[in-house]
């Protein structure tokens, strides 16, 4: 009895396995290798967003009966803040209900409150630290970890919560990991044998479909439902294609659509065993750590590419880290002093579905990719925007600016000029000397516009009741220097 | 009294930090404090004098002199005064100056806040001269230093009542 107990458990579990691989490959991996697609993941989202809608409104109606007010996170920030004004603006509005208006700018002690409510504001919330951490959600899409309104409200919510748990962990999370680990697989072993070629056209020609076919597998595996917009705009030969940067699937999204080179770090373990393979068939740009300090190599290498028509597009991403998709940080400029027509390309991912935002400071990769793939879907748009050169007389900082505007309106994403690089560093001192500047203009006047207003100032003298000539030329001493 | 949406945010901004008890570092992750001139001398309101760190609940009670003032009230005499009524949130101001809270900002306190608006903007003889004109024209009492009662009159503070009354968070 206990043999054909086993006898018949190894036949099931042989049998399971046979059907969920032949599922696999029909649904799976014939379609990525063919680049089709039976729309299975639109309506799988469209299911779950019905879904996320019930849940929200049961939570509302929940609230409504324990007369509790809901939190719903704002993303237009806490405080009502007017319309964003400069600093002398602000200052003459704090000024201007003096009673005898001075006929020139004066400091006065009442000028504290401006620097005060600013630094209270930040305190409260400011425009840079939060683009580092993920976005609120209006809504709950069924994961505790973006709900800070999570407690018993209904059974039938706590079940359907818990189902959601099943789901994603029991089936979701080793269907997907399987799936990665065979276009990861794939990816390394057929790069490396399309390298043994020694027909370079035929080279060429495969290593594209190679790569192509593998990323496709590694989209399915993290359920990336991805709508492409504008593609006769997509990235050709000899250009460099950049892109708002929130994650590492980046890559995968846009490598799933198009060829492109590649350009980074040479990374140890796993990662760098997927680059070295890679390189064989394609030319990527794999920089060591220490050739990566030297702008000059790393400038001319790209240009070297580029020059070379018959390699793809290089991807890069100008902001030099991972942004959490609400806004776009300033750009580096090194990719834009390249001379050769940029290809932008801007990637809004829609957040009900899961947060795909890479906080560095708080999961590490692994931690991060197990909490990609157990999230229901990533859903998102690319755009790809119409090639911009450089203008003339127009510098690689200013081509920079006008290219990641481009970016952010089109993604809706806010333009802000702050460096990426303030997740990690401190605000540099230049910043608050421009503070000062900005304050100092107001108080002491730019030298030009000192010698112009000495001669209104004798007019004005006359209007006036209470300043006194001795005052005046003490003005006219402290402007003199 | 700084709102149900404010506490939220505050408690995020502080888990983020640490947990119980913030020092003044912990507010150096906040960028826009950092660019602002008079940013040190607002972090250091938080914390009491000779104390090096600030709980969660001084934290907010600060925090709450920022709520805007209500100006209609129909309280009796005997009810203490609010955290944001007008009195405290000028207070708030005054020391900013008077960094050794002995009432009065001196001329050198008030030499010091120039200094850290203009830094290198501006010659030490033109900080001199504007602190100077400053103290003549607020300090009533002759004394060479400015209280808070004459800072109350100071040309300019006495008039931003309407501008502060509508601080809103």
């Amino acid at each position: 009895a206990a043999s054909l107990l086993s006898v018949s458990l190894r036949l099931c579990l042989g049998i399971s396995i046979t059907a969920w691989l032949t599922l696999l490959f029909v649904f799976i991996i014939v379609p990525a290798v063919l680049g089709v697609s039976f729309g299975i993941r639109r309506l799988y989202m469209r299911t779950l967003l019905k879904i996320f809608a019930w849940a929200t409104s049961r939570m509302e109606m929940g609230a409504k009966e324990k007369n509790q007010q809901l939190h719903k996170p704002y993303s237009n920030g806490i405080i009502a803040k007017e319309s964003p004004s400069s600093l002398q603006q602000e200052l003459q509005e704090l000024r201007g209900s003096a009673s005898c208006p001075r006929s020139e700018p004066e400091f006065e002690m009442a000028d504290i409150f401006y620097f005060c409510r600013r630094g209270v504001e930040s305190i409260l919330d400011d425009e840079v630290t939060k683009r580092f951490s993920a976005q609120e959600l209006e809504s709950w899409n069924l994961l505790t970890r973006s709900n800070y309104n999570f407690r018993h409200i209904s059974l039938r919510l706590t079940v359907l919560w818990g189902l959601g748990v099943l789901i994603r962990y029991g089936i979701l999370l080793p269907l997907r990991v399987t799936l990665a680990i065979t276009g990861i697989s794939l990816l390394v072993v057929l790069t490396t044998l399309v390298g043994f070629l020694p027909n370079r056209e035929l080279r060429f020609y495969l290593s594209e479909k190679v790569h192509l076919m593998c990323f496709r597998i590694c989209v399915r595996a993290l359920t990336a439902i991805i709508t492409y917009h504008n593609r006769e705009n997509k990235p050709k030969n000899g250009g460099i294609c950049v892109s708002n940067h929130t994650t590492p699937i980046d890559v995968i999204i846009l490598a799933n659509d198009g060829c492109y080179s590649m350009v980074g770090q040479v990374h140890g373990g796993l990662m760098g065993m997927m680059q070295r393979a890679m390189v064989k068939s394609s030319p990527h740009i794999w920089f060591e750590r220490s050739e990566v300090k030297d702008r000059h190599l790393v400038a001319k290498r790209l240009s070297d590419h580029v020059a070379d028509k018959t390699k793809q597009p290089i991807l890069i991403f100008p902001e030099g880290t991972c942004i959490n998709n609400t806004s776009v940080m300033m750009f580096k400029k090194g990719s834009f002093e390249i001379a050769c027509t940029v290809y932008p390309v801007a990637i809004k991912y829609d957040p009900r579905f899961g947060d795909a935002f890479w906080n560095s400071s708080k999961f590490g990769l692994v931690n991060y990719l197990l909490r990609m793939m157990s999230s229901w879907a990533i859903v998102c748009s690319v755009w790809y925007l119409p090639p911009m050169n450089r203008e003339e007389g127009e510098d690689a900082m200013q081509f920079a600016n006008r290219v990641k505007a481009a970016i952010a309106a089109q993604g809706g994403l806010v333009d802000l000029i702050w460096d990426g690089g303030l997740k990690r560093a401190k605000v540099k001192d230049a910043f608050k000397e421009e503070q000062q500047k900005l304050y100092s203009k107001v108080l002491v006047g730019e030298q030009d516009e000192g010698e112009q207003s000495d001669d209104m100032h004798l007019e004005d003298e006359n209007q006036e009741e209470d300043e006194n000539p001795e005052d005046e030329s003490n003005q006219d001493s402290t402007k003199g220097q | 009294a700084v709102g149900p949406k404010g506490i939220f945010r505050v408690i995020e901004r502080s888990e983020q930090w640490s947990v119980g008890e913030l020092e003044p570092e912990d507010f150096g992750a906040i960028r826009e404090l950092s660019m602002n001139p008079i940013g040190d001398r607002i972090i250091s309101a938080f914390f009491s004098p000779g104390k090096e760190t600030v709980d969660f609940a001084s934290f907010v009670r600060i925090l709450a002199h920022f709520h805007p003032t209500e100006t209609s009230r129909s309280r009796d005499g005997v009810q203490p005064e609010p955290a944001n009524s007008r009195t405290r949130k000028l207070k708030f101001a005054f020391q900013l100056y008077d960094q050794d809270r002995d009432g009065k900002i001196s001329r050198e306190e008030l030499l010091q806040v120039l200094r850290t608006m203009l830094e290198m903007q501006v010659t030490e003889e033109q900080l001199q001269s504007i602190a100077e004109r400053a103290i003549q024209e607020a300090d009533l009492d002759q004394d060479d230093a400015i209280s808070f009662d004459e800072f109350r009159k100071v040309r300019g503070v006495d008039l931003i009542r309407d501008q502060i009354d509508n601080w809103e968070y």
